[in-house]
């Protein structure tokens, strides 16, 4: 799948999967860790914890959304407005997003030392430099594993929008790589036409049997995947429906908004409400190093009335005490301003929106100078964030997971959480 | 009358520091005004370039046009309000009138030939009308997109608007009648891709011989988050609403940010982006410029001296540059 980016960049175009197919590439191959804290484990699975990413592609400018700089060298033309926590102002181009910030907190301190959009994607995704050599797992893996239910058929590391399966969970498996979804059941979930519900039954009956039969004398590991994935799939076609955001009233739809982010965001309600652990959905796009003020304008509008709409129905149905909530990009962009009315690539002073789960309301963490070209205050790190994430969501973000008896820590542990964003 | 666009030179270039966003002229020739990211405007001097400059919107100005009589002059800001100025500016320079205009930016200006009416383009999708005092006389609800310009027909009661979609709306001013409406599609893109909207119509001019209507914007938006774009004229057949040809800025990288007919029936077009500052030239019948002048930097306005042989462009490099458009030879003689 090719990203359309602007500065048309190597890393910008990612390799196309191997797709083996959802209904075939198995939700339950591989992964055979485990928490090295079980205890830890059941708790968060009790409680089902959830988490929602909103990546804005490309690089928001932090200046015309979080940490707006009006009337300065930098600020441009867009002015700052209170919100629902006194004292706090974020950009005129999120109004509605305002006024849920009692419900949300401010990082305004990242400091990623990079520009480059592929480094970036990586640092926020997977909470460490690439190495390498090395892989690790995505946030949205690391999260599949740890707040897995045994009794949800349903994959655990949902990507909106996307059409295939990704390579993302490195030792954990393929099991918690991502599923990329486009607002509908996924591509071959439906019984085909010409098939009864009863002869596939029938169909069903016989493949278990003949499995039986195989592992009475063959059993194995494999053969052991090769079955729970018929089965996991069997149980997704009987639950293809939650994938299908077609079946929201035109109301939700009215109020989310009819573009397509519209769309993806209501699907992750969808997907939340149905305990999916990690959605993550993608806003394109903010690499804005010409005409930055329109393009935002135009970007943010949509990511507002959607985004609202989302918060506040997680709010009102009680899902943001159990949902954890970001939103993130590669990088920020340059205070200074191009003779193009853009802003280029800048990961030296710039903001991540949270909120939900054991996230503290209304906080902000951290400060940059009087024109944002700086760091003033709490200076914050990728691998801080990752480790943030997992707090949040009441883990131990120090912890480790048991690959095969070797422990994996689940962060960076060069890097801790920022405990004073954690209730 | 000694014009020749081929002869254009730079003869003033003034400093102000900071990048400039928008450019006009007093039609009396006493004064350019301009406007700039500091979110300050300027009074330049012509005489000596002489500089006032003072701070006035909460936000950045993207439209300066002054008045017929040369005694006032209004301001577009992104703080959605307008503000009307005394040229004669005193000690300290204070509003005659400060009006919320539109529901976000007030991107554009203009001022009937009389002067009784001005007419202002948001971020609102509206059109709306003000008396000299900035009274509002009439809404005008049309447009889908952003009102990038809009245009007072020079002697007809009409008003013309253009938008980012490249739709031109002409309005019948005594009824605010829609009168009918001229797409220039090449003038928008929308990149699937990037997911955005790209180009409108940034600005309209009519030749002298009320014939051809010029719509000037961009092209070729292979890449609009990165600018790679390129200048476009399209012109229209003003009896029939036909399009009658289209002038691209024939390897120039930018935005066609102004466009004005001269007095001997040429174009000219101010682009600026990518490919750096450029005045570019045409003959009214043809696709290709007859000429090209570089200036440095990057441009984002233009406004035409009523002397008709002097434009003044704003640059991002602080400076505000005014051209001739006739040979140095016949500039000294005078």
């Amino acid at each position: 799948m090719k990203c359309q980016y602007s500065c048309q960049t190597s890393e910008h175009v990612l390799a196309r999967r191997d797709f083996l197919g959802m209904m075939t590439g198995g939700f339950v191959v591989g992964g055979l860790g485990a928490l090295a804290t079980p205890a830890a484990s059941a708790v968060l699975q009790k409680e089902q914890k959830r988490v929602l990413v909103v990546y804005m592609s490309g690089g928001l400018s932090q200046l015309e959304s979080w940490d707006p700089k009006p009337k300065t060298d930098t600020g441009g033309p867009f002015r700052a407005i209170p919100t629902a926590t006194p004292g706090t102002h974020i950009s005129e181009l999120l109004p509605k997003t305002a006024l849920h910030m009692d419900k949300l907190a401010l990082i305004r301190s990242i400091n990623t030392k990079n520009g480059d959009h592929g480094v970036g994607n990586y640092q926020m995704n997977y909470g460490r430099n690439k190495m390498p050599g090395t892989e690790y797992p995505h946030l949205g893996a690391v999260c599949a594993k740890a707040l897995e239910r045994s009794d949800n058929p349903l994959p655990g590391h949902i990507r909106i929008p996307g059409g295939s399966r990704g390579s993302d969970a490195a030792y954990l498996g393929p099991k918690y790589a991502s599923v990329g979804m486009n607002g509908k059941p996924p591509a071959n979930s439906a019984r085909a036409s010409n098939l009864t519900a009863d002869n596939d039954e029938l169909r069903n009956r016989f493949r278990r049997k003949v499995n039986d039969r195989f592992a009475l004398r063959r059993r194995t590991a494999e053969t052991d995947v090769y079955t729970q994935s018929y089965e996991q799939a069997r149980q997704l076609m009987e639950r293809r429906d939650v994938f299908d955001v077609s079946k929201e009233p035109a109301k939700e739809h009215e109020k989310y908004g009819t573009h397509d982010f519209g769309k993806h965001a209501l699907m992750a309600r969808r997907l939340l409400e149905h305990g999916i652990p990690f959605v993550q959905i993608s806003h394109s796009n903010y690499d804005t190093h010409n005409e930055n003020f329109n393009f935002h304008l135009e970007q943010l509008g949509e990511f507002d009335l959607s985004f609202s709409a989302l918060i506040g129905d997680l709010h009102e149905r009680g899902l943001l005490k159990s949902t954890l909530v970001v939103v993130m990009s590669e990088f920020g962009r340059t205070p200074r301003i191009n003779a193009r009315y853009g802003r280029d690539h800048w990961g030296t002073a710039w903001s991540v929106c949270l909120g939900g789960a054991e996230v503290q309301p209304g906080a902000v963490i951290g400060k940059t100078n009087a024109n944002g070209t700086k760091v003033t205050d709490r200076e914050v790190a990728h691998g801080d964030l990752f480790h943030t994430y997992l707090s949040a969501l009441g883990m131990d973000s120090s912890d480790s997971f048991d690959i095969g008896g070797r422990a994996q820590p689940m962060a960076d542990p060069a890097h801790s959480p920022i405990h004073e964003l954690i209730i | 009358m000694s014009l020749d666009a081929k002869q254009t030179h730079v003869v003033h270039q003034w400093k102000h520091g900071r990048p400039i966003i928008a450019c006009c002229f007093d039609p009396k020739g006493r004064y350019l005004f301009t406007s700039s990211e500091d979110y300050s405007l300027q009074r330049w001097k012509l005489d000596d370039g002489s500089k006032v400059a003072w701070e006035a919107h909460e936000s950045w100005v993207r439209d300066i046009i002054v008045l017929p009589d040369g005694e006032s002059f209004v301001t577009a800001g992104c703080d959605d309000h307008i503000m009307y100025w005394p040229v004669e500016l005193g000690e300290k320079p204070q509003p005659k009138h400060s009006v919320k205009a539109h529901e976000g930016w007030v991107r554009c200006l203009d001022v009937k030939a009389d002067g009784s009416l001005i007419a202002s383009g948001g971020n609102d999708n509206l059109v709306k009308l003000w008396d000299p005092n900035g009274k509002l006389v009439r809404e005008l609800k049309g447009h889908e997109s952003h009102v990038y310009s809009v245009f007072f027909h020079p002697k007809e009661d009409l008003l013309l608007s253009g938008d980012l979609g490249g739709k031109v709306i002409q309005w019948e001013i005594k009824t605010g009648k829609l009168v009918r409406t001229l797409e220039a599609k090449d003038l928008h893109t929308y990149n699937g891709g990037q997911r955005v909207h790209y180009g409108g119509i940034r600005d309209m001019a009519l030749s002298v011989d009320g014939k051809v209507l010029a719509c000037v914007g961009l092209h070729k938006a292979t890449n609009p988050l990165g600018a790679v774009n390129e200048p476009l004229i399209v012109q229209f057949n003003w009896e029939d609403g036909k399009e009658l040809r289209k002038q691209p800025g024939e390897g120039v990288k930018g935005i066609g940010w102004q466009v004005e007919f001269l007095s001997d029936g040429a174009e000219i077009c101010a682009s600026g982006g990518s490919g750096g500052a450029w005045l570019i030239f045409f003959k009214p019948t043809e696709a290709k410029p007859f000429h090209k002048l570089k200036l440095p930097d990057t441009i984002r306005d233009m406004s035409l001296h009523p002397d008709g042989l002097q434009v003044a462009t704003a640059h991002h490099d602080g400076h505000v540059r005014i051209s001739r458009m006739e040979a140095k030879s016949a500039e000294k003689k005078k």
